[in-house]
């Protein structure tokens, strides 16, 4: 429904605009426009998507995950001390860690599910601080390589268009730690209260 | 040599070595997981007809430079590009209305121009905040979630001054 209010914002405040600008002949071409747009952005960057997705699928079967998850649970260890003592709950976080880094969205959101939903019992519907740092960790994107991004990129003739990567990752290392710091920050707040 | 060139060809090339050395099929193994790349694609075509119209419409407007100027003097006190301002709003709550606002960025200033970068980065380093809360925590039953929506927010703004700062520092420096 949030969607429906920004969708509809956008075209009145367009139309509001176009009147008051003189710009209504460039609104109604662009609306077409867009929706050609569109189409064409899909078809250049499906092929990339699919490769990389494809990739994705071969790293899978090589056991990639099961090698990124023990590789994450000692680190995960620390973050949530109560959650890793259920070793279920361990082995669903670190794979739902694991799916985000290699872009599996798919596969990650059940794994992360499952993890949040044996962490919430007993909690009465009251968010625990682990709980809070499971979501932040995942509304963080922590992507290794962010294939769809890089998708519009070549779509729109970049000349290389993986080379942001190390800047994606700078900024999601950054956005990560704010994250956690935040949440840090607001569970001792939240608790004087 | 340039490094970033090195990886796509080295990640395939490494990808199907190790595939072939534990008896993967890596060929099938590929093909399948294109297809399902395919069914991603086919599946945010529709949204991104609808997105891609209203932002079109927008930007054709001067409604989207108007909201750029409005907020240039908080975004540019961050170092954050004013033209980037609607994508900072729609991230949180669409992952398609990001996908099509940072991709016409991409499309008017070029992919590898400074707006480009940022908006690809931005959209790279941050995530549909508002949409995984709601599945994680509705599907965990929880009502009360405390401050996972203020401290998620705070790395998305996080991951928004780091990306102009990254773009900046890797392209620019």
């Amino acid at each position: 429904m949030a969607m429906a209010w920004v969708w509809t914002g956008m075209v009145v405040l367009s139309l509001i605009f176009g009147v008051l600008n003189g710009t209504i002949t460039e609104v109604s071409s662009a609306a077409m426009e867009g929706a050609t747009a569109a189409v064409e952005l899909c078809i250049s960057m499906g092929g990339i998507m699919c490769l990389w997705t494809g990739i994705m699928a071969i790293m899978n079967k090589c056991g990639f995950i099961d090698g990124l998850s023990r590789l994450f649970r000692p680190i995960l260890r620390r973050f949530l001390p109560c959650a890793c003592r259920d070793k279920e709950t361990l082995n669903a976080v670190s794979a739902n860690i694991s799916c985000n880094m290699l872009g599996l969205g798919n596969a990650a959101t059940p794994l992360g599910i499952q993890a949040a939903r044996r962490m919430a019992r007993g909690t009465g519907g009251v968010a625990t601080d682990e709980l809070c740092a499971l979501v932040v960790l995942n509304t963080a994107s922590i992507q290794l390589l962010p294939t769809t991004v890089a998708g519009v990129r070549a779509a729109y003739g970049s000349a290389s268009p993986f080379d942001i990567l190390p800047a994606v990752w700078l900024a999601s290392v950054l956005s990560v730690t704010a994250g956690l710091t935040a949440a840090r920050l607001f569970s001792r707040l939240f608790r004087r209260r | 040599m340039d490094i970033s060139s090195l990886l796509v060809p080295a990640l395939l090339s490494v990808t199907a070595l190790v595939g072939m050395g534990r008896k993967v099929n890596v060929y099938d193994t590929l093909v399948d997981g294109a297809r399902e790349g395919l069914s991603v694609s086919a599946k945010i075509l529709p949204s991104l007809v609808g997105l891609l119209t209203a932002v079109y419409m927008f930007r054709a407007s001067g409604a989207m430079d108007f909201l750029g100027a409005l907020l240039a003097p908080v975004l540019e006190l961050v170092g954050i590009p004013a033209e980037t301002a609607a994508l900072l709003f729609i991230r949180p709550v669409s992952g398609g209305g990001a996908l099509a606002v940072g991709s016409d960025l991409m499309a008017q200033y070029g992919p590898d121009s400074y707006i480009g970068r940022v908006a690809a980065v931005m959209l790279g380093s941050t995530e549909t905040t508002f949409y995984t809360i709601a599945v994680y925590f509705g599907s965990a039953g929880i009502r009360k979630t405390r401050y996972a929506v203020p401290a998620a927010l705070v790395a998305d703004l996080a991951g928004f001054i780091a990306a102009a700062f990254a773009v900046r520092l890797f392209f620019y420096t």
